[in-house]
């Protein structure tokens, strides 16, 4: 298949003209003395993915309760289409949330349970009927519309549980940890059904996940939260070819982090020294706050580094090492290579190739290369 | 699993169980003999039963009894289960450790004090006693044990099943009639009975705060046994052991089939 630049690219962050369906201004959310939220401002756009990643603790889940309308901010205003939501109770608000729990009602059956909300909007019966029908379809549930909860098994919860808050139509799906309990299988399958389903509804869906690759697969964009600050926001392949910290870095994927201190050499080319007597490596940043001569990280992920039996001809960068560990992952193998300046380096590479003989053993004196742009330079040691 | 016979645990459980209902056995066989002496064997014979429906004086304290106990359990669940609601779900109100504190009291309290500071209130504010004080004395005493009973159900609530309602749109009130009530049913409805059982074989409590026109059972098979043990009680006591016993043994058959159900479906969901 031909790859087409498509002329529509989702990107609504990018247009000035787009106006957000959700804003964070300034918004700050304390517990007594803890504050879970600090000084916050974020737009998320109609018709987006919106993941909020971070580890237990970050606030991303007080972030979500916020917008549901069970917890209210200390300071800040948030809007939903340009209004207040302050005031609107969590039963008043176009925003609906599918629980980590799923939270389904264990004396009612899936129809029931689907119907719930709409029997408390305006809806005459026969509407309540179609629309259950629908959900029921849309999810793949249609043979167990009398079941209870209990009869079921946990995916068909789940689907449940998103099919009851899809009924009445949000502006705005909150998705609390929504895949957290399924199995690793059932999960990726599921993931895709919620991109399929969020296509299909034209919802905006804000998932709160700490699973990184659930984020990085299902969102358009994603938001790096730690200690109730947003570290990063941006799309998956931005967040992980171009992390704006370390803590990004090291929290997405893998990362082999050098410290040391880089030289400006002029057009964003910079001289990257790690370690006394060694040559230094170059790396090139478009960054504007790299100085000019400072401490500075030097972030490469092990699949952008290669290993070779000898020095490759004409490598900017080059570091010689032994094989220490190989981590063999079916699709790929991780090599751990221990260097004579003491760090231990991981280089991935791809098993293209069935039943390839292994090039590589445990003790091999082998050669670790990479391009001047393979590496993301960051500022500090931090 | 197979245990080994042992006779000590052989002998241990016969007298156990016979401490337990050798009495109830005796009384029972002495409610089906002929003879007016309780203690003399004459023969079978069921006349005691007939002789007790036409006691008036025990219908009517039936009669008081059942409808004391039917009013106090219903208006204790009500309460008890409000009061735990408030303690569980009240968050960290002003006064809350006070407030439970004194919500479970009761529990401790004996009778006879609780009773007395009941009988010297109704004479304070001039209340005349009768089925209405018994009423008040019972809800009093038995909502404390509703309430712990449907607070510890409370308790282990899933909070985030409130907060769907809400977000589907419910009132708080809305919410709690149809999503907390009905799962908390079980709790409160086992709450319902305990009060109800309380209510039906207080002595203490009901003696100190009944009038003249209204004696319950407890308080008239009591003073008819001050008068000698007349095989008519041992009939009524009969009829009391035999409905406890069949309420008892159904409601855990009951329960113990639906949990029955409820496992054989989650396996069957599962094994999908």
């Amino acid at each position: 298949m031909v790859q087409h630049e498509s002329p529509t690219v989702f990107a609504p962050w990018e247009d000035p003209e787009q106006k957000p369906l959700i804003r964070f201004i300034d918004v700050t959310k304390r517990f007594g003395d803890f504050t879970a939220i600090e000084n916050l401002n974020l737009d998320i756009y109609e018709r987006e993915f919106f993941a909020l990643l971070g580890p237990s603790g970050c606030g991303k889940t007080t972030l979500m309760r916020m917008l549901a309308g069970f917890e209210a901010p200390t300071e800040g205003t948030i809007l939903l289409d340009g209004a207040d939501i302050a005031p609107v109770p969590p039963n008043r608000r176009a925003v609906n949330m599918m629980f980590q729990s799923y939270a389904l009602f264990p004396h009612l059956t899936v129809e029931q349970n689907i119907a719930f909300g709409l029997k408390r909007s305006k809806m005459t019966k026969g509407e309540i009927a179609d629309r259950v029908l629908e959900m029921l379809r849309l999810v793949r549930l249609e043979p167990f519309a009398r079941r209870k909860p209990h009869q079921i098994s946990g995916g068909q919860r789940q689907r449940v549980a998103l099919a009851r808050s899809l009924a009445k139509a949000p502006r705005l799906l909150l998705l609390d940890e929504p895949l957290g309990a399924l199995d690793k299988k059932l999960r990726q399958e599921t993931q895709f059904e919620l991109m399929d389903i969020q296509e299909k509804t034209g919802t905006t869906f804000v998932i709160v996940t700490h699973d990184q690759e659930e984020a990085m697969t299902v969102a358009s964009r994603v938001a790096v939260m730690d200690h109730g600050r947003l570290v990063q926001v941006a799309t998956p392949d931005g967040i992980y070819e171009n992390p704006n910290s370390l803590y990004v870095a090291d929290f997405i994927g893998e990362v082999n982090i050098f410290r040391g201190h880089a030289r400006a050499l002029g057009d964003n080319r910079y001289e990257f020294t790690w370690a006394e007597g060694k040559a230094p490596f170059t790396a090139v940043s478009e960054r504007d706050d790299i100085p000019a001569s400072g401490p500075c990280s030097l972030a490469i992920r092990p699949e952008k580094i290669a290993i070779t039996a000898e020095r490759p001809e004409g490598a900017l960068n080059a570091v010689e090492g032994t094989v220490l560990d190989i981590a063999y992952l079916g699709s790929t193998s991780t090599y751990h290579v221990q260097l004579a300046e003491g760090p231990v380096i991981k280089a991935q590479t791809a098993n293209n190739r069935r039943i390839s003989r292994r090039s590589f053993n445990w003790d091999d004196r082998v050669w670790l290369s990479f391009t001047e742009t393979a590496g993301i330079l960051l500022p500090g040691h931090e | 699993m197979t245990r080994r016979f042992s006779w000590f645990n052989a002998t241990s459980l016969t007298f156990g169980f016979a401490f337990l209902y050798l009495p109830m056995v005796i009384l029972i066989i002495y409610s089906f003999n002929k003879s007016k002496l309780v203690t003399v064997w004459a023969g079978f014979s069921t006349k005691w039963y007939g002789e007790l429906m036409r006691n008036e004086a025990f219908l009517d304290a039936a009669w008081v009894t059942l409808k004391v106990a039917l009013v106090s359990s219903t208006l204790a669940t009500v309460l008890g289960t409000m009061a735990a609601i408030a303690l569980v779900r009240g968050g960290r109100f002003f006064g809350r450790t006070l407030f439970s504190g004194m919500i479970y009291a009761p529990l401790v309290m004996p009778d006879v004090i609780m009773g007395l500071s009941l009988l010297l209130l109704f004479i304070a504010i001039g209340l005349e006693r009768g089925v209405f004080t018994i009423i008040l004395a019972h809800t009093t005493f038995s909502m404390c044990y509703v309430s712990v009973v449907v607070s510890s159900r409370l308790a282990s609530f899933d909070r985030s099943l409130e907060e769907a309602a809400l977000d589907l749109g419910c009132t708080p009130f809305d919410a709690f009639r149809s999503v907390t009530l009905p799962i908390i049913a079980p709790a409160v409805i086992s709450g319902w009975l305990l009060a109800f059982t309380l209510s039906l074989d207080d002595l203490v409590i009901a003696s100190f705060t009944s009038g003249p026109s209204s004696t319950t059972l407890p308080i008239k098979v009591f003073s008819a046994v001050r008068l000698g043990v007349s095989p008519e009680i041992n009939a009524l006591s009969t009829i009391l052991i035999v409905l406890v016993s069949t309420g008892v043994i159904s409601a855990s058959l009951i329960s113990k089939r639906a949990i029955i159900r409820q496992r054989r479906e989650e396996r069957a969901a599962m094994a999908q």
